[in-house]
């Protein structure tokens, strides 16, 4: 191949979604990602602790809100984030797509479990329940029954081109079914306090805003940084008979 | 097209017939779950009645998924499936007349029960009559939406536990709405909304999920 050949190769970022190209690449910027995540997690968790006030009506108990609300974020942008890494996979069919799927599915679960978990530590001194059947609370178990399904399909599965396409497939039906379920629920029963931000005005403090802005970021971070590594992982272990990742990793040692 | 439909139906149907067992097992599911819950919850009438149509709607969703294992299993195991993808119909179509004989076979009889498992619930008529209503027409949902993870768990290790897991939550809709009706006629609210979002389901069901089903089966298949 001559250098101008090579030259033009190197421009498509299509490049990238070759598994070849993408492993250096993503051992490159996981350290970064990781690093800012935890800079900005201990920025974000030293404003939560020291710097906002305390709610006027809840007392200390909200801080808790600067991660239960990323988390939440997190949980469902992750579960969109898949489904389009899905839809990728089937439209291009590039299998480094499906292994970003499969990477994002299990952060979003943790991403679920961990909202679901700091809600009810909030909602004890809040409503004086661990858990109640409002709407929120019961869509946000339903989505993780759904990363649940979505898991188990791809490990029950052992080709990983079958896995791929059928959890991908789970991934769109999900997507498709999220909205519905989700308004159902909200029709069904609601008792959660509505949403402090929206998109033209905040009904919040501004330095409580900047730390929530503040660990979502952080969170964004983390996620990339895991599902990189994830990623990396998946890559090692269906592509170790090939000869570029035997060199890739003797450079590694 | 029709001929098609026809023929699936009828065949699965006469196939269903000749083993009789399979289809009463997920009646008698349906029955004895709902038993239970007298026996677990309470004898009182009152609490019976204020839980019956969650109740019947419950066990309805358990018992239709319970039979949904064997929507293709069968015809997976001695290769029919093969010929019917390689076979020049759409396999949407067949993948539909499939789902129509499974609801005819499972579903159907279920509605017909309902009233008499009202009845031991201690439900009035009213309510009797809109329970029946909502469950004919969201148990053709169930199926329809269940083919799905019956096409994508086909042949996979520990399938049948793995289907409650992929399609349990994707149900949660309907029974919203099917066991709403009845409380909301009750609170002196109308029901129409509730049939219409039923209605709506069914419709949107019917439209897309045979063309997922027929993918999950392409997939499952190669």
């Amino acid at each position: 191949m001559t250098s101008k050949q090579n030259e033009k190769k190197s421009n498509s970022w299509l490049k990238f979604s070759s598994t070849r190209n993408f492993y250096p690449l993503a051992g490159k910027m996981t350290p970064w990602f990781m690093g800012l995540a935890i800079a900005l997690m201990l920025v974000g968790l030293y404003m939560t602790f020291f710097v906002v006030p305390p709610d006027y009506q809840q007392g200390n108990s909200y801080r808790i809100m600067y991660i239960h609300v990323p988390a939440a974020w997190m949980s469902m942008l992750i579960y969109l984030l898949m489904a389009l890494y899905a839809g990728i996979y089937f439209v291009l069919n590039v299998k480094l797509a499906d292994m970003m799927a499969g990477g994002l599915a299990v952060t979003g679960a943790i991403f679920t479990v961990i909202a679901l978990w700091t809600g009810s530590m909030w909602g004890k001194p809040t409503w004086g329940a661990w858990w109640v059947w409002d709407a929120r609370l019961t869509s946000e178990l339903l989505l993780l029954f759904l990363y649940l399904g979505y898991i188990s399909l791809r490990a029950a599965i052992d080709d990983p081109n079958r896995a791929a396409k059928a959890s991908g497939l789970l991934a769109l039906v999900g997507v498709v079914n999220v909205p519905i379920i989700y308004f159902s629920v909200t029709w069904w029963n609601t008792l959660h306090q509505g949403a402090s931000i929206t998109t033209n005005k905040t009904s919040m403090a501004t330095e409580m805003f900047v730390t929530l802005l503040v660990m979502v970021f952080a969170f964004w971070m983390y996620t990339i940084a895991i599902v990189l590594m994830r990623v990396r992982n998946e890559i090692i272990e269906r592509e170790r008979d090939t000869s570029w990742l035997v060199e890739e990793l003797g450079k590694e040692k | 097209m029709f001929s098609v439909i026809n023929l699936m139906v009828r065949r699965d149907i006469l196939l269903a017939m000749r083993r009789p067992q399979d289809v009463m097992t997920s009646l008698f599911f349906f029955i004895i779950v709902v038993s239970l819950f007298p026996l677990g919850v309470s004898p009182e009438m009152e609490v019976l009645r204020s839980i019956g149509p969650g109740v019947i709607w419950v066990a309805a969703l358990l018992a239709s998924m319970l039979s949904l294992g064997r929507l293709f299993s069968d015809d997976y195991q001695d290769g029919t499936l093969e010929q019917l993808i390689l076979s020049p119909q759409p396999l949407a179509l067949v993948v539909l007349s499939k789902v129509a004989a499974h609801w005819l076979l499972t579903g159907l009889p279920l509605v017909i029960l309902t009233p008499l498992l009202g009845l031991l619930l201690g439900l009035n008529v009213e309510e009797i009559q809109i329970l029946t209503l909502t469950l004919l027409l969201g148990t053709p949902v169930l199926s329809l939406i269940g083919s799905i993870g019956a096409a994508l768990t086909l042949g996979v290790r520990g399938g049948g536990v793995l289907i409650s897991l992929l399609i349990l939550p994707l149900f949660v809709p309907v029974l919203i709405f099917g066991t709403g009706a009845v409380s909301s006629m009750n609170a002196g609210l109308g029901v129409e909304a509730h049939f219409s979002l039923l209605g709506a389901f069914l419709v949107l069901s019917l439209l897309l999920t045979p063309w997922a089903s027929a993918a999950a089966l392409k997939i499952s298949m190669e």
